[in-house]
């Protein structure tokens, strides 16, 4: 076996060391009762070239994005990734490395989460930013249960139009806690402040908004904020598409107390939803409250400057039952890839790609609003994603494109029975206008 | 600007690691780019006309102005500060630092694993959803559980995952209860978990062979316990030996038993928990199932449960149906979800090679070894440090600094750096609480024996240090990129992102 390295001999001269003649004499203290006596019935060991052709065989059986024209989005975006990623975001001494409890051996990975940090804070227009969460959905009850901590408030409303699943996640993460969750019903495709402002009480810990949101509508974050604080709560905005963040207005600027948001679309690869980046934002004023890792900076006995993990009294090992969060292993490695491509793509390149986006999104939206039978369902402005009402069943228009090599948008019907007619379709960067015209070229054809 | 790579002086090699990298934000120059995008092919249309100005930034985000060079040269004088399983032995203790196989990463990084979408239709995800599938029905039979979900991210997220299924077990039931018990060597996860999930935490003491102490838990054993979460082997690395009692004790007041998988390593093949009777359970694949821990994550979490608690598990399960895989989402008892979409699904790719590479006996044979590997550092090191618990130990043991901190003024921390100077991660350090001056050290089944004696022998070169020369060990780590750092200022003042220097601010 290549990966036990011990020959028969080692085996022996350390049994001897250990003071046992026999392997199985190392295990007399597991009750006889409970000791397996039959080998696991798995399949059966496989070399390494039968292996990789098998797990080719299995990919294959999925139809990936390189393979199609793809206009799915709702949370994973299939955004371009420059080959700097791959090439140095998972080079062996990132992605072989442990948490960097040890600062002075770990001082790369510790001084590249401080920047990602750092790019997150610009991005989003906050102070502080953590090492990572899990994803955009658990990032957001995370948020949750930091609001109504910072608040002393229990109730928590959540606009229907913040991504279904984050909403699902929510509610399983504060189940148990004194927490009370309530919808704030969208309208016209955006969360209406006024309706905001009318639901917000004395006992409202935060408003939990998502811009872009699900429909890919723009949200009116100043009258949010506003709405929100108007009755001392929190506001927290959900980023699903942080690519959005290079042309729009970030939350902070408007207000934002909390941003969370998912970071796949920074250069993370789709992976059939993970792993994914969690992300969390927050002002100067609630770092002690923030859940996960943070990263500082400071020095070494001889001045020079060096990298820690810091208020560590916020986490788990130290506080343990009155920890901010039960988090302990992150997503490092998928912090790095986005600082990687936002270094890359860098102060331009990420006002392009989102400008492209934009561009090429509203040509969609155009082209397929031309469409007989076809409609934008609002008015809202949008980034890159933009729900339309359908002639016929979506699941069934996706089909029909499937055989062409398009992956239709999602059917908004799963997740709101009412909008059953409407389809989420997402346009990149990577989508080209021949793309475009094929995708309304089919539509005006399907029967 | 001033990179290491540009300056005129020519220090030798190797204290080019010493010094420091400019942060990325100093490299590059106003207007420098490192990247091509395709210009825009639709037809123009005013800005305006698509994003409104007043939802649109004022400035673009300070993010670095650099070439592509740049970029690389940055992120691989990074690269060079850091070190990995790739570049030497990590002895840390419940952290299973094992070799992470390459063919894992080539499995995974194909694009019809990683270019796959989410929602792509079932029908052109049945690849991903059979790996899921089979995954879950080979960790079911190595845990001896009835069924597995993948959604949890990591372990602790496995942990709360398992604990609002008992929630909702005994919602289910119509009972209340309030308490979670915890032995006093768990992994702080485990309470900070509880209380998450609304629990009150109640801490067991462990009795003096290392075990939880029996009568300490009949004692807090009463109707409002949901569960008792315990890690067996537990993180002492020493095996429950009165597994069968404790579970006994455990069901007798309906409580749940869950098992913390942490130090899974050390029972594959060998003993599964669903025969010792945990009614619930997360494995770590980032540990036991040779997932890279990518520096501090991404893990994955997975988590078995015995027949009464498949209700309550997260939706979507996998299921088969005739030759078709399916995500199913109707399950009206389930807590709902705990993360958007199924899981960390890039590692469980990894860790399902990795199985298919093992088989049953490799798997065997991986955690036999690990506990010799383990068996044989302490039979080499029990003269040089105290050892609180002496017995044979699964995969990993516990020693004490506590001889050399009293007779020498030296600690288990300074013991720490100074290995660091040897060219070895340390081990795990004061943990679990329950050892003063803890050394918790775990060497895994894939280090060969020149690497574990070389370990030995620096860690005795160590205690001879300690007695001989205390201050050339407290003032450790020597050869590193930096010496130690002052932690409390960090703490004190955060300094948590860079900005731009002003004139006014000669920082």
């Amino acid at each position: 076996m290549k990966y036990i390295p011990a020959t028969q001999a080692e085996r022996e001269r350390m049994l001897r060391s250990a003071g046992v003649r026999t392997v199985d004499e190392l295990f007399r203290d597991i009750p006889e009762e409970v000791r397996l006596k039959r080998p696991l019935d798995l399949p059966p060991a496989v070399p390494d070239p039968d292996l990789l052709a098998h797990m080719r065989r299995l990919a294959d059986r999925n139809t990936d994005c390189d393979r199609l024209a793809c206009f799915l989005g709702a949370g994973a975006y299939d955004h371009f990734v420059p080959s700097t990623v791959p090439h140095l975001a998972l080079k062996p001494e990132f992605l072989t490395a442990y948490t960097p409890y040890q600062a002075e051996l770990m001082q790369g990975e510790l001084q590249a989460i401080y920047e990602y940090q750092t790019m997150m804070c610009e991005l989003t227009g906050m102070d502080v930013a953590n090492a990572s969460m899990y994803d955009g959905a658990s990032a957001t009850g995370e948020a949750a249960s930091m609001a109504a901590d910072l608040t002393k408030r229990a109730e928590v409303l959540v606009s229907t139009a913040v991504h279904p699943e984050y909403r699902e996640v929510l509610r399983t993460y504060t189940s148990h806690l004194p927490i009370t969750v309530r919808d704030l019903p969208a309208r016209d495709g955006v969360t209406p402040p006024e309706a905001a402002r009318q639901a917000v009480t004395d006992a409202t810990a935060a408003v939990i908004v998502q811009s872009p949101n699900f429909f890919g509508s723009i949200e009116d974050g100043d009258a949010l904020a506003s709405a929100a604080h108007a009755r001392g709560a929190l506001l927290v905005v959900a980023i699903a598409e942080p690519v959005s963040l290079g042309l729009l207005r970030p939350p902070g600027a408007y207000g934002a107390d909390i941003v969370t948001g998912e970071g796949q679309a920074l250069g993370n690869a789709l992976n059939y939803g993970g792993p994914y980046l969690g992300m969390i934002a927050t002002r100067d004023a609630f770092v002690r409250r923030i859940p996960g890792r943070l990263v500082g900076r400071t020095v070494d006995t001889e001045g020079r400057p060096g990298y820690v993990l810091t208020l560590q009294t916020r986490e788990q090992h130290i506080r343990r039952a009155k920890a901010t969060s039960n988090i302990c292993t992150n997503e490092a490695l998928n912090a790095l890839v986005a600082a990687v491509y936002m270094a890359t793509l860098g102060k331009q390149g990420m006002r392009d790609v989102a400008e492209l986006c934009a561009r090429k999104a509203h040509y969609a939206r155009t082209r397929i609003a031309a469409v007989p039978g076809y409609s934008i369902a609002w008015d809202a402005p949008t980034f890159n994603e933009f729900v339309v009402r359908c002639p016929m069943p979506p699941a069934e228009i996706n089909r029909r494109l499937l055989e062409h090599g398009i992956l239709g948008g999602l059917p908004l019907g799963r997740f709101y029975p009412d909008l059953a007619d409407c389809w989420l379709l997402c346009v990149t960067e990577r989508r080209t206008r021949e793309e475009i015209d094929r995708l309304a070229g089919h539509l005006e054809t399907l029967q | 600007m001033s990179g290491p790579e540009t300056t005129a002086a020519a220090p030798r090699l190797s204290s080019l690691r010493k010094r420091p990298v400019p942060v990325i934000f100093e490299r590059g120059a106003p207007g420098r780019i490192g990247y091509s995008l395709p210009a825009s092919d639709v037809p123009e249309a005013p800005l305006d006309e698509i994003v409104p100005a007043a939802h649109r930034r004022a400035e673009p985000a300070a993010l670095p102005e650099v070439s592509e060079l740049d970029v690389v040269r940055h992120y691989t004088a990074l690269s060079h500060r850091n070190f990995s399983i790739d570049e030497g032995f990590y002895p840390l203790g419940s952290c299973t630092m094992k070799y992470n196989p390459k063919i894992n990463e080539d499995a995974a990084r194909q694009p019809g694993f990683a270019r796959l979408h989410p929602y792509a239709p079932e029908e052109i995800a049945q690849g991903a959803l059979q790996l899921l599938w089979e995954l879950e029905h080979d960790m079911a039979e190595i845990t001896g559980m009835d069924r597995v979900t993948f959604q949890p991210a990591a372990g602790a997220h496995g942990e709360l995952t398992a604990l609002l299924m008992i929630s909702k077990y005994f919602e289910e039931k119509g009972e209340r209860r309030h308490t979670v018990i915890v032995p006093d060597s768990a992994h702080g996860t485990n309470p900070a978990s509880a209380t998450f999930a609304g629990y009150k935490v109640t801490e067991v003491k462990s009795d003096a062979r290392g075990n939880i102490d029996l009568a300490a838990l009949t004692a807090v054993l009463t109707t409002d316990v949901a569960a008792l979460m315990l890690t067996n082997p537990n993180t002492l690395g020493l095996f429950e030996e009165q597994i069968l009692e404790v579970a006994r004790a455990v069901h007798n007041v309906g409580a749940q038993l869950y098992l913390d998988g942490a130090n899974f390593n050390a029972i594959l093949g060998i003993t599964r928990p669903g025969d010792q009777g945990f009614d619930v359970m997360h494995l770590n694949l980032h540990k036991t199932f040779t997932t890279p821990h990518g520096g501090g994550g991404p893990g994955a979490g997975a988590v078995g449960v015995r027949a009464h608690l498949v209700p309550f598990l997260p939706a979507p399960t996998i299921e088969r149906a005739g030759g078709r895989f399916a995500l199913d989402h109707e399950r009206p008892k389930s807590i709902g979800r705990m993360r958007a979409f199924y899981g960390n699904f890039g590692n469980l790719v990894r860790a399902y090679t990795y199985i298919r590479t093992m088989g049953a006996a490799g798997l065997r044979e991986a955690s036999e070894m690990a506990v010799l590997n383990a068996n044989y550092l302490l039979s080499r090191l029990r003269g040089a440090f105290d050892l609180p618990y002496d017995r044979v130990c699964k995969h990993e043991f516990v020693l004490s600094g506590r001889r050399q901190r009293d007779r020498f003024h030296v600690t288990t921390k300074d013991m720490a750096k100074r290995l660091l100077d040897y060219g070895f991660h340390a081990p795990t350090i004061y943990f679990p609480l329950i050892v003063e001056e803890a050394i918790m050290i775990e060497p895994t089944e894939t280090e060969s024996l020149q690497t574990l004696d070389a370990f030995v022998e620096a860690m005795l070169a160590i205690a001879r240090e300690a007695e001989t020369d205390p201050d050339l060990v407290r003032t450790a780590p020597h050869e590193t990129p930096v010496t130690r750092l002052d932690e409390v200022t960090a703490a004190r003042k955060p300094d948590l992102r860079w900005r731009a220097r002003t004139a006014s601010d000669p920082r």
